[in-house]
């Protein structure tokens, strides 16, 4: 069974009469990590708050694990990353990861073992008593993760989550979060607009088209598992770039977009 | 990845407050050479008493007659931190309330803002019409409705100003509108609520003490305008001296539940210790 399964779905906000996503069809099976890639305004983070039932489709069908999105979402089917990284600078870092805990009743106890289980996975252990002003933008987006893979949810759905990171960091946390989607065995779905992280995370690459949102094409990504630095230096890393890019570049998104400029690769 | 620094040890308080007291040194200072300008220019000028006595005159008035004040003062304070209580309790009610009913907020939020204008002073006299004089019931409605609109609009804003990526966060979480409300807004509102709470003891005390000018036996306001009345100066400066002291606690001991409830807060931090 698919673990998301989108059909004909259709997306337009009454505000402006936009059109942001149109006929979409997408499947993503377990343990797979699907990065949506596009110019701004394909939709691609419209189309990921869509899985996560935070916006509802105008048109088309959504299923989740077998189930609606909404049930999905009462099920505690979702783990959820931002790009900025959404803590609570009221709540310590170990209070931050126990929030979607303390949501599922678990009690106190069992959250505390479990917050020191994901703070050590994230190499964080020590710092739960720290505020999140007092990490780096790094630090702050590992314990976003953590907070995210704390109750083990069947999708982790991640908006561009390393956008506003530097890019030493952005490479470094990348490798981490294979590391744990590989452990976790957990399914993912990134938003991203960075052709060289999208190639080097997934295992499927969809490329997304501006107004209205489209799926422009596919790639599926062979390179090696588990990957590393090297990866990035695999000849076949840099087809997989080049292809994803000519796809980009068919719609136009190096015209209009800044996804390209913004590029390193 | 980078290592932070620590937050400062436990052992540092002392160094803390020591920092502090030298932060204060300044101020101190100027406080103390303003009250000698003061002493000193009075003899140097010769000024009447009636318009400025000497700060040594009204220290002495302040001591002699300390208990009389303080009797007054407690009498003014309770009027002030009734009015503080109903007023700022009232305006936090109506605030989580607009905050719940958005639409209801829309509509009455301009008519709070042009309230929050309004000199509410003005109606001191007409809420003893309203209510028992000789109860201390006028004199807190005055305060009252001072602190009300403040903390009303001060704690709606701050309701209402959560970060939407929180709420999006929490709703992945499929958590109630009253989980975001505990988990997420109480907190982003507590700041707002804090500084409206610092206005609304300084609006409390100027409450109370013009009230009491309209005739509350026995109160500051009274002790003020009857000592000016019968050209005892020193006295009526004292009934001030008291007032001040009374409004600053007040100040204080709301700065003080801030600062314990806002400690997560990084713009309240001392910078030098992290």
């Amino acid at each position: 069974m698919s673990v998301v399964s989108i059909n004909g779905l259709t997306k337009t906000f009454p505000k402006g009469n936009v059109t942001a996503l149109q006929g979409i069809d997408l499947q993503i099976e377990p343990g797979e990590f699907v990065s949506l890639i596009g110019p701004s305004g394909c939709g691609k983070s419209t189309l990921l708050r869509v899985i996560g039932d935070l916006i509802k489709p105008s048109a088309g069908t959504i299923e989740v694990n077998g189930k609606s999105a909404h049930q999905a979402r009462l099920d505690h089917d979702y783990g959820m990353v931002f790009q900025d990284s959404v803590l609570f600078d009221w709540r310590t870092v170990a209070k931050n990861v126990a929030l979607p805990l303390e949501m599922l009743g678990w009690d106190r106890s069992k959250r505390k073992a479990r917050v020191d289980e994901m703070l050590r996975t994230v190499e964080l252990q020590g710092f739960g008593d720290h505020y999140p002003w007092q990490l780096s933008g790094g630090m702050q987006m590992r314990v976003a993760i953590a907070r995210a893979l704390s109750f083990e949810p069947a999708l982790l759905l991640m908006d561009e989550p390393f956008g506003a990171l530097d890019e030493m960091t952005r490479e470094r946390l990348n490798i981490e979060l294979l590391d744990l989607w590989r452990r976790m065995e957990s399914t993912i779905v990134f938003v991203t607009h960075s052709i060289s992280e999208a190639v080097f995370l997934s295992t499927r690459v969809v490329v997304m088209s501006p107004r209205p949102g489209r799926i422009a094409g596919v790639v599926n990504i062979d390179l090696a598992q588990p990957r590393s630095a090297d990866t990035r230096e695999d000849a076949r890393y840099f087809e997989h770039v080049t292809e994803v890019r000519e796809l980009l570049r068919g719609i136009g998104a190096d015209e209009h977009g800044s996804v390209l400029a913004e590029e390193t690769v | 990845m980078t290592v932070v620094a620590q937050p400062a040890p436990r052992g540092s308080v002392i160094a803390s407050v020591r920092t502090k007291l030298t932060d204060w040194v300044p101020a101190i200072v100027v406080f103390l050479l303003a009250i000698v300008v003061w002493q000193l220019s009075i003899q140097a000028f010769h000024i009447q008493k009636f318009l400025l006595p000497k700060p040594g005159a009204i220290v002495s008035a302040f001591w002699t007659q300390r208990g009389t004040l303080w009797s007054a003062g407690w009498l003014t304070l309770k009027e002030a931190l009734g009015g503080f209580a109903i007023g700022s309790g009232l305006g936090i009610f109506v605030a989580i309330v607009l905050a719940r009913f958005r639409r209801l907020g829309d509509a009455l939020m301009p008519i709070a803002i042009a309230a929050n204008a309004i000199p509410i002073i003005a109606f001191s006299p007409i809420f003893n019409a309203w209510f028992d004089p000789l109860s201390p019931a006028p004199r807190m409605a005055t305060a009252g409705v001072l602190c009300f609109f403040p903390v009303l609009v001060n704690t709606l804003r701050g309701l209402t100003s959560v970060r939407p990526a929180q709420v999006d966060l929490m709703r992945s979480y499929a958590a109630s509108e009253l989980d975001i409300f505990r988990r997420v807004r109480v907190p982003t509102a507590l700041p707002f609520v804090f500084s409206a709470l610092k206005v609304a003891t300084v609006l409390a005390m100027i409450g109370a003490i013009v009230s009491d000018y309209f005739g509350t036996f026995g109160s500051l306001g009274i002790t003020i305008k009857n000592s000016v009345s019968l050209f005892d100066f020193e006295t009526a400066w004292a009934a001030i001296l008291m007032a001040s002291i009374l409004g600053v606690l007040l100040y204080v001991a709301v700065s003080l539940a801030e600062r314990f409830a806002l400690r997560w807060d990084p713009t309240r931090q001392e910078r030098g210790s992290a």
